[in-house]
């Protein structure tokens, strides 16, 4: 991919990235940009490293060479003051959840807000409350524990701490995996509808073919150790990258597109 | 409380008032809300209706329209109609989305106070239940055990060896270290007191019968319930957690088979050898001290030691080890099968099985001395 001029413009900006662990190289002078607003996917193989350039891009994993600017600001080599003013502006939804098992669903939305914030326990348990709603959660579902939730329920508990403190920038790693085709829909909606709303920016990694088609804006294929493809899911459908290929080219990625046509 | 940073990014909200219209301006956001919150309930209402004039908001949040339904309903509480003018499409729409969600929002819930009598009962409830709970589960190994034992061909010799090691073999460095020290501490304590009697040879009583009746099996029991223990329940806690138990038991692996009768075996065997090891440590501690302080040699001291200790005094330290071993391995597993939900329940659990099974073995202890004592040896 050829790197556009002016990495100011966009909310993340991917320069010559090279990571990877020991003597195994990961990525290599990989680019990817993410605009303002726009639901962007990360799709590849497994091993492919999305889930290595997302903790890169979110500060989790130090890479070997390359820039990566959040917002502008360059995160490699990063001051720990500028990087936790930088995480209050995104918010991240681990695949697991990663919500603190001994708090309630209230209190682990309340966490970035207690830490990041001044504001009172009464503001902050309100604050939380709306964010529990926003996520879709019904109104008793604030006092119970993580694990009392359900699968569905539980990435709908972790989106909402995501969203505690109104980031402008949110990455989702595999939101919809584990969750059953209608919950799995309905989160779609969900992270397209406060997307609209609140003009969200959205990075996720996702293997579920019908939420490539329903919410993304464009596709990042990572392959052969960088970006081989970055379209909206038609036109990557459409690429004839062999690996590409291969991805969308079974009865699955066929019936998800079929779908997607009636 | 976390460090209130003032954001580079945004501006303050802003809220200023005259007759009846009210300017809001700003970042009405959580960075710019933060510096706002007292002049809400400073700021001199005018009275009657009021305009809220939006359009010089530069940005707003999910917390920010919260903010500012609150204040537009605490408005109109106080019996003024209010009208919100200004704001651009987008931002109405999330002032919208916002109310709609709040109204379907809970709120933290005022849980009804206990009393004390109350928390009182539910503990010795929840406390009686576990005493019958743990009955059980030692029923359960027995019958395991019992099992195990009509079919020798079904039992985990590698378990039982890997156990044995773990427990027995990697505990040695410590307890030696320990018992030795322990024998020094007796001697020396001891030993100040022998010396302003002229009774220096009386050393080796004192520290052949402590140490090899109650102290060594009593320290060595206490290592291994902080060493051993702990990490039985945490093994089986975190495996409960990640569902390798109920693997085990799809699979049709008993979990009793695998993970407690192994262990309990293991300690039972391995604590009583660590206990002789203990009391060989600790009687050359306090020949050490007894050297160095009492000039009691080591010939004259070891001289002495079968004339004092009977065999009886070494068989029932011993013997109290595998009783120990079984407490100990009982509560570690017990416990770890009790872990449920996540990560702070390990921890919790750990905790208690430490506790329980020291206290278990210290109460043991006690028994013991109060009936040997009864039957005269």
């Amino acid at each position: 991919m050829k790197a556009p001029a002016d990495p100011q413009a966009f909310v993340i900006a991917v320069r010559d990235l090279r990571t990877g662990f020991g003597s195994t190289i990961i990525h290599d002078h990989l680019n990817l940009d993410v605009r303002q607003g726009e639901i962007v996917a990360l799709v590849g193989g497994s091993g492919s490293g999305k889930t290595t350039l997302l903790r890169s891009i979110i500060m989790l994993l130090q890479p070997i060479a390359g820039s990566i600017k959040l917002f502008g600001q360059e995160v490699i080599g990063i001051g720990e003051r500028a990087a936790f003013q930088l995480r209050r502006r995104f918010g991240m939804l681990f695949q697991q959840g990663a919500l603190f098992s001994s708090l309630t669903v209230r209190e682990n939305v309340g966490v970035p807000l207690r830490e990041h914030t001044a504001l009172s326990a009464r503001d902050i348990a309100e604050i939380a409350d709306l964010k529990i709603a926003l996520a879709g959660l019904p109104a008793d579902a604030g006092d119970k524990l993580p694990r009392e939730l359900s699968g569905g329920m539980l990435k709908r508990a972790a989106l909402a701490r995501a969203l505690a403190l109104d980031p402008a920038l949110l990455f989702l790693d595999e939101p919809t995996a584990g969750l059953d085709p209608v919950s799995a829909g309905a989160f779609d909606e969900l992270v397209v509808q406060l997307k609209e709303s609140l003009g969200l920016t959205v990075v996720m990694i996702t293997h579920d073919l019908d939420t490539l088609w329903q919410a993304t804006d464009r596709v990042a294929f990572l392959g052969e150790k960088r970006v081989i493809g970055y379209t909206p899911m038609r036109e990557l459908t459409r690429s004839d990258h062999p690996l590409i290929e291969a991805y969308f080219e079974g009865p699955r990625g066929r019936a998800a597109e079929n779908r997607r046509a009636e | 409380m976390g460090t209130a940073a003032s954001s580079a990014y945004s501006s303050p909200a802003t809220l200023r008032c005259e007759a009846n219209r009210c300017r809001l301006g700003g970042d009405w956001t959580l960075d710019g809300i933060e510096a706002l919150d007292d002049r809400i309930e400073t700021a001199r209402w005018p009275a009657g209706n009021l305009e809220l004039e939006a359009a010089g908001i530069r940005a707003i949040d999910t917390t920010g329209a919260l903010r500012l339904l609150n204040l537009i309903a605490e408005l109109e509480r106080g019996g003024r109609a209010v009208r919100l003018t200004g704001l651009r499409e987008s931002q109405q729409a999330l002032l919208e989305l916002v109310r709609e969600r709040r109204a379907s929002a809970g709120t933290a819930g005022t849980t009804p106070s206990v009393g004390f009598l109350e928390r009182l009962g539910r503990r010795a409830i929840l406390h009686l239940g576990s005493v019958v709970a743990f009955l059980n589960f030692i029923g359960e190994a027995a019958a395991a055990l019992v099992r195990l034992a009509l079919r020798p061909h079904r039992f985990r010799w590698r378990a039982l060896f890997g156990n044995i090691e773990d427990a027995g073999v990697n505990a040695l460095p410590i307890v030696a270290l320990l018992a030795f020290m322990m024998g020094v501490v007796i001697a020396y304590q001891g030993g100040q007191q022998l010396k302003a009697y002229g009774a220096n040879i009386f050393i080796v009583e004192l520290i052949s019968l402590t140490m090899l009746r109650e102290l060594a099996p009593l320290i060595t029991a206490i290592i291994v319930a902080g060493r051993t223990g702990s990490a039985y329940t945490a093994q089986i806690g975190t495996m409960q957690i990640t569902e390798e138990v109920d693997a085990l038991r799809t699979i049709g692996i008993p979990p009793m088979d695998l993970l407690v009768i192994p262990k309990l075996l293991a300690l039972v065997i391995a604590l009583p050898l660590l206990t002789v090891f203990a009391d060989a440590l600790s009687v050359f501690g306090g020949m050490v001290m007894a050297q160095t302080l009492l000039d009691v040699s080591f010939s004259d001291f070891l001289d002495r030691v079968p004339q004092v200790v009977t065999l009886t005094s070494f068989l029932l330290g011993v013997g109290k080890a595998p009783v120990f071993a079984a407490i100990i391995a009982l509560v570690g597993c017990y416990q770890g099968f009790h872990v449920r939900g996540g990560a702070d329940s390990v921890g919790r659990q750990t905790t208690v099985s430490v506790v329980q099974s020291i206290f278990l073995v210290i109460a043991a202890d006690a028994l013991f001395s109060v009936v040997l004592g009864g039957v005269g040896l």
